[in-house]
């Protein structure tokens, strides 16, 4: 054995990987063996960071530098400069740490250092395509000691004590969700995995089945165990390759290993698990949709009950957790269930992970405790909204969820909190929204959203839903009138009130949200036909000021539509009839002599 | 993998492999001076040394890494060694003959080689 | 029975343990109205029109999948549940062809008759519409997405008979019914049983409308118009008119074909009775000279067509005799036309089906008894005689009853049953028993075969033969049935096989019994029974002692299963791929 005395590890999540991960592995390859340093210096795949708009990111281990924005071109300075002289590139180096002279550290960036990783406590720091490294960090320890220590009863006794909820939205007691499960009678039961994960802008579960696999296998066979399940299945979309990829080679692994299958370390337990692949429909998402695709129907929500735990898969009593969930599980056994429980707030314990996105520097992944302030996920670990824009809200729950105004930026987030705010937790996306963002049209976003993703099966989904997005598209249009604000709020109620399941009843949460928080935006768009964020193409009117119009002609020249006349050295003007509102003529305008409004 | 055992053992084997990743409290840091002037003074062999002697001993919470100019060349190669709890100590004119005694002293006994360290050479 | 206690609308009921509220509130005499409930062919809580207030829950629940539970609250006429209702429907109208005085279910249509029932006065949200598409490549059937509320009780009744070949195509406000990736229903293998129809609560799915062509050739003096109606026909028609469910209208509805002004008014009864002379014979045959068995019926087109499809290992066993309808068309080609001095092509014959199979069925290449013309010209269901009845201006329910013509209008007791399942089973035994026992010895009556199980097996000990019968309705049914067969797990020498579940009571061409009434009364056995009401009351009760069927052997046909008769009555089949892309 050669003594390895620094690893790179070069995360290959999903986003990392698209912005040429595999490029900087091979690059880091040539240029160690090409300084005799490839047998000391050992590089490493691994999982998501989280800071995912600054891929790719590279950590180099011991000292713990990160990286952002590496390109291949770099690696030959990092092997050179940090690898051979020990001088960190501080170019490359992550730059939001509060101490310049800290900022080589990973753990010290105001991105890491509020964070608490226990969901994705491997991703990034182990490769998840090697089951020895998860084994090295507590991998199977777990399942280990249930099998061996604990009853079935112990087992769901801790993760009930622990109070881990649902992380995939609805927020349902886990361990209470394991006992139902384990109530029910009959010999064949599943435990299942949804990694459908669809909300747009989530991708939590999408980084842990890539950086961390096992952690998901283990949790189901600790699952199957407590509930009395042989089976079990990963319902993952085939949209994420390097998930199934892995998630493939883990199962393999964990066969080779013996914690799957039969007689798992010698005990009676046995457990298997298969790979089913989802094909684009959000609504696979939703439990019972999920269950009749597995077994090969058009995936569509039935009514419950029966639920799922007295008659799921296959007529089986069924558990379904969501990756998130499983991801603490292992934690919990090795860690017990007062450790978790002592994160977190009264009713929500433990940590969540939330996906950042939108109006926000640090975009990507972040693990904090239950009851963290908003405000802290924005200003501190989100690094703020840019380009000094100004803070407007946060869309949480994806196209179920709501929006959080400004107003209650110090709401500590967590289950209670957000419902009692109207909002929802969701599956963890935040999408932060600035002054440039019009609340109508991102309710309409999401409508959009869901009209596409409705299943077609209940009438006030399949109908409803689109009647209100056509609504919204009248209001965003100028055409829209005060009556609608009202048939909008009687529609929501009605869909709420009878849709078949949970996708069609909280559909209208975005449109609600923004109606109570945000109405006197709605009411300029149909009473004055304005959009006050100068959002809604229709709405727009740009005009040139003839007092600082210099007559440059620069802007009639950009115009696509030939909309701008005018006579050089004296001021243009924009015929608003053939103006199609695209902004190029004030992006052009050097003077500032063009506004929109 | 049949017992409990047998994950412990493949679980402290590999931690072994991978306390380059640790950050925590109890690892012992060797830190050795790899500028341009540290290299010229043959601090190489130095950093290779450590590690050899580490690995011999089979070793599994010292970090051997390396960092740029110290900031004192005339008396490179410098190596700092960092043992929790204790103050940062620096050896200087290091060679790899001297890099045994440091390991089974410093590292493993800890007890400070005096002699070699930059209170003395200064 | 274990039974729990609720209360609806405050009345306390006592229902049987995992009903659910919707049959619950049916005993205690409240109605729920639904669009897709179809009680154990549809239960998918899809529609929301039967929402109800269940005391305890977070939202509505629908009331047609929501079981009970001891100690329930439930409300189903609150302002909440009223405005829900109305809120639906507002929407599903809102996507809706709403083309009522135009559309051929004006009248019989359950979102017409809701829409009224909730004072639907205005349709707000008439946005963005489902653009009209007419889906006509299947010869028995017209769909319509722009009038479906895409309650899938189509899809279910599809599936149920082991079709399955349309579904949801696309999803949300785009979903429609169809088959898979939108192909034609004619490329795929549907059998044509128009269960599909029979069950649409809207416009969506009609038969192809053939009675234009009938008034043609009525209005067309060169033309001998002559018409005949199946066994099931009397049994349903009167619904048509409002008359109660299992009305025998046999002598009304000869009458209104009659002042139509149809050259010839028969029954296909009679062709029924040539059909148990030669599949009887046939029987026989078999038996005697250790041919292939079980001998399995053929009257109905829809199981033809599923045997083709689906189980093509089975068709050397099926009877080459025609169905009844084909029978029936082949003799008035041939020995109707000679007798009466026509020219087959100065003919038109015209029969009146509780089937939309029959479309098809009559343009099949060997239903032609006079070589160069088919059998029957126009086929028409049950439904389509009643509106052109209506159209006529006749006052049905007041027209005397009147007898079929005799020289094709006399049927014995065992024809008339065909309609049911069971039925052309229990003629066959009637003659096939009084051959091998005797008249004297032969039972009349095989009770064991009646009845709307959808398996009935039954053993009769006759003379020199131990005769093992089974039948069954419903083509899925019958899938497994032969699949028992195939396995050597079942042994039988004749199975009665009819597409449709019940029989031809309940074809699809038979009138619409909206779902509320159909989930809650059995209309099927109420039709049986006024076949079997029939027969019963009848002094001729078996095929081979049918003067007519007599007379034309002896006149025309030549012996039973002779060569004549081969030619005009019996027919062949071909194994049919599933898909024809």
């Amino acid at each position: 054995m050669n003594f390895v005395r620094a690893h790179v590890l070069v995360c290959t999540g999903t986003g990392c990987s698209s912005a040429g991960a595999e490029g900087i592995i091979s690059a880091f390859e040539d240029q160690l063996k090409k300084n005799g340093l490839d047998e000391e210096v050992r590089v490493v795949k691994t999982g998501c960071l989280g800071l995912c708009a600054k891929g790719p990111n590279v950590v180099v281990y011991p000292e713990g530098v990160y990286y952002n924005y590496v390109s291949a071109e770099d690696v030959p300075e990092i092997v050179e400069e940090h690898l051979l002289k020990g001088r960190p590139v501080t170019r490359l180096i992550h730059g939001d740490a509060e101490d310049a002279s800290k900022a080589t550290n990973l753990t010290d960036t105001a991105f890491y250092k509020d964070q608490v990783r226990i969901a994705l406590r491997n991703c990034g720091v182990i490769n998840p395509e090697d089951i020895d490294e998860y084994i090295a960090y507590d991998g199977y320890a777990a399942l280990a000691k249930v099998l061996t220590e604990m009853t079935p009863q112990q087992v769901i006794d801790e993760i009930k004590a622990s109070g881990l909820k649902g992380r995939g939205g609805a927020g349902f007691p886990t361990g209470l969700k394991w006992q139902f499960a384990a109530n029910s009678p009959g010999p064949v039961k599943y435990a299942c995995c949804n990694a459908d994960e669809g909300d747009p802008g989530a991708f939590m579960d999408r980084s842990v089945l890539e950086g961390d696999p096992h952690s998901v296998l283990e949790a189901m066979t600790i699952a199957g165990y407590a509930i009395g399940a042989t089976e079990g299945y990963i319902y993952v979309r085939a949209e994420y390759p390097i998930a199934v990829e892995r998630l493939k080679k883990a199962l393999e692994q964990s066969h080779e290993y013996g914690f799957l299958g039969k007689n798992i370390f010698g005990t009676d337990f046995s457990f298997d698990i298969g790979i089913r692949l989802g094909s684009g429909a959000f609504v696979c998402g939703e439990e019972t949709a999920l269950m009749v695709s597995i077994e090969g129907k058009r995936g569509e929500p039935r009514c419950r009950p029966p639920y799922p735990a007295v008659k799921g898969l296959f007529g089986k009593p069924t558990i379904l957790n969501n990756v998130e969930t499983y991801a603490n599980v292992c934690w919990i056994i090795n860690h017990g269930a007062e450790a978790y429980a002592a994160l977190g707030t009264e009713g929500s314990k433990g940590t969540k992970v939330f996906a950042l996105g939108g109006k926000i520097n640090n975009t990507g992944l972040v693990e904090i405790p239950m009851g963290t302030p908003l405000r802290q996920i924005i200003e501190e670990i989100g690094g703020g909204v840019p380009n000094g824009k100004k803070f407007k809200a946060v869309q949480t729950g994806g196209p179920s969820g709501a929006c959080i105004p400004a107003s209650q930026i110090d709401v500590p987030i967590d289950y209670e909190n957000l419902t009692r705010i109207g909002a929802m937790m969701g599956s963890g996306g935040m999408i932060v929204l600035d002054e440039d963002d019009c609340m109508v049209d991102i309710a309409k976003f999401f409508l959009q959203f869901t009209v596409d993703e409705s299943c077609g099966k209940c009438s006030p989904c399949r109908i409803g839903i689109k009647r209100m997005y056509d609504i919204l598209d009248r209001i965003t249009a100028g055409k829209g009138t005060l009556e609608d604000l009202d048939t909008l709020e009687e529609l929501a109620a009605h869909i709420k009130g009878n849709a078949l399941c949970g996708l069609g009843q909280t559909a209208p949460n975005p449109v609600l949200s923004t109606l109570k928080n945000f109405k006197d935006e709605y009411v300029a768009h149909v009473v004055e036909k304005r959009c006050p964020a100068g959002s809604c193409k229709a709405l727009l009117n740009y005009t040139i000021d003839p007092a600082k119009c210099k007559g440059c002609s620069a802007c009639s020249r950009v115009c696509p539509a030939d909309a701008i006349s005018g006579v050089v050295r004296s001021p243009f003007v924009i015929d608003q009839s053939k103006c199609i509102k695209c902004g190029s003529c004030m992006e052009k305008c050097k003077f500032g002599a063009i506004s929109k409004g | 993998m049949k017992s409990l055992e047998e994950l412990k053992a493949l679980r402290e084997q590999m931690q072994s492999k991978m306390n380059v990743r640790k950050d925590d409290n109890e690892t012992i840091r060797v830190v050795v001076g790899m500028a341009t002037c540290g290299i010229a003074a043959g601090a190489r062999p130095v950093l290779n040394a450590f590690m050899e002697e580490v690995n011999k001993r089979g070793l599994n919470n010292v970090q051997v890494t390396q960092t740029g100019c110290i900031g004192v060349c005339r008396l490179e190669p410098i190596v700092e060694v960092f043992v929790p709890g204790q103050e940062k100590v620096t050896y200087v004119k290091m060679n790899a003959e001297k890099v045994p005694a440091i390991v089974a002293q410093h590292i493993v006994n800890k007890q400070v080689v005096t002699d070699y360290t930059i209170g003395a050479a200064e | 029975m274990d039974t729990v206690k609720l209360t609806i609308n405050g009345i306390e009921v006592e229902a049987p343990a995992g009903s659910t509220i919707i049959q619950a509130a049916n005993l205690a005499g409240i109605k729920i109205p639904s669009l897709c409930y179809l009680k154990d062919l549809n239960e998918i809580g899809a529609c929301r029109i039967c929402m109800v207030e269940v005391k305890g829950a977070k939202g509505l629940v629908a009331s047609c999948v929501y079981p009970v539970n001891e100690g329930m609250e439930v409300w189903t006429n609150t302002q909440k549940v009223r405005d829900a209702r109305k809120m639906t429907l507002e929407l599903l109208l809102s996507n809706h062809r709403m083309e009522c005085l135009t559309c051929r279910r004006s009248g019989t249509c359950e979102l017409q008759d809701l829409a009224h029932d909730f004072g639907i006065d205005k349709v707000r949200f008439q946005t963005e519409k489902m653009e009209p598409q007419i889906e006509d490549s299947a010869l028995h059937l017209v769909r319509d997405n722009s009038k479906c509320v895409l309650c899938r009780r189509c899809v279910a009744a599809c599936a149920a008979q082991g079709v399955g070949v349309i579904g949801c195509n696309e999803r949300g406000f785009q979903t429609e019914i169809g088959s898979p990736f939108g192909r034609g229903l004619v490329e795929t293998a549907c059998i044509s049983c128009g269960q599909c129809i029979v069950n649409c609560p809207t416009g969506a799915l009609t038969e192809r409308d053939d009675t234009g062509k009938v008034w043609e050739a009525l209005a067309d003096e060169t033309k001998h118009v002559v018409i005949a109606t199946a066994p099931s026909v009397r049994a349903g028609l009167g619904e048509c008119f409002g008359m109660p469910i299992g009305t025998n209208v046999e002598g009304k509805m000869v009458a209104a074909m009659r002042r139509m002004g149809f050259d010839g008014v028969f029954d296909v009864d009679t062709a029924a009775d040539f059909t148990i002379i030669e599949e009887g014979t046939e029987l026989l045959e078999r038996i005697k000279n250790g041919g292939v068995l079980p001998l399995i019926t053929s009257c109905s087109p829809g199981w033809i067509r599923y045997a083709e499809q689906y189980y093509p290992d089975f068709l050397p066993n099926i009877s080459s005799c025609k169905s009844p309808q084909g029978m029936f068309g082949g003799l008035m080609k041939t020995y109707y036309a000679e007798k009466m001095g026509i020219d087959p092509k100065d003919m038109v014959v015209v029969s009146v089906m509780p089937c939309t199979a029959k479309k098809y069925e009559i343009k099949r290449p060997d239903m032609q008894g006079a070589p160069g013309y088919q059998d029957i010209d126009i086929s028409i269901t049950t439904r389509e005689l009643g509106e052109m009845i209506k159209r006529s201006g006749l006052n049905f329910t007041a027209l005397p009853d009147e007898a079929f013509d005799p020289i094709f209008g006399i049927a014995s007791g065992a024809a008339d049953i065909f309609g049911a399942s069971g039925g052309v089973m229990e003629a066959a035994l009637r003659t096939v028993s009084a051959i091998l026992a005797g008249e004297e010895n032969a039972p009349l009556e095989f009770h064991e075969v009646r009845g709307l199980e959808s398996v009935k097996e039954a053993t009769y000990e006759l003379p020199g033969k131990t005769v093992r019968v089974a039948v069954v309705s419903g083509t899925k049914n019958a899938g497994a049935l032969l699949d028992a067969v195939r396995a050597g797990e079942k042994e039988y020498d004749f199975i009665e096989v009819m597409c449709c579940p019940g029989g031809c009571i309940n074809g699809g061409g038979q009138p619409y019994v909206p779902a509320e009434i159909k989930n809650f009364v059995d209309y099927r056995s109420l039709r049986a029974k006024a076949l079997y009401d029939e027969d019963a009351g009848k002094e001729l009760r078996k095929s081979h002692h049918n003067p007519i069927v007599q007379e034309v052997y002896a006149e025309y046909l030549g012996e039973w299963g002779g060569e004549k008769a081969h030619h005009i009555l019996h027919t062949t089949y071909q194994a049919q791929p599933k898909y024809r892309l």
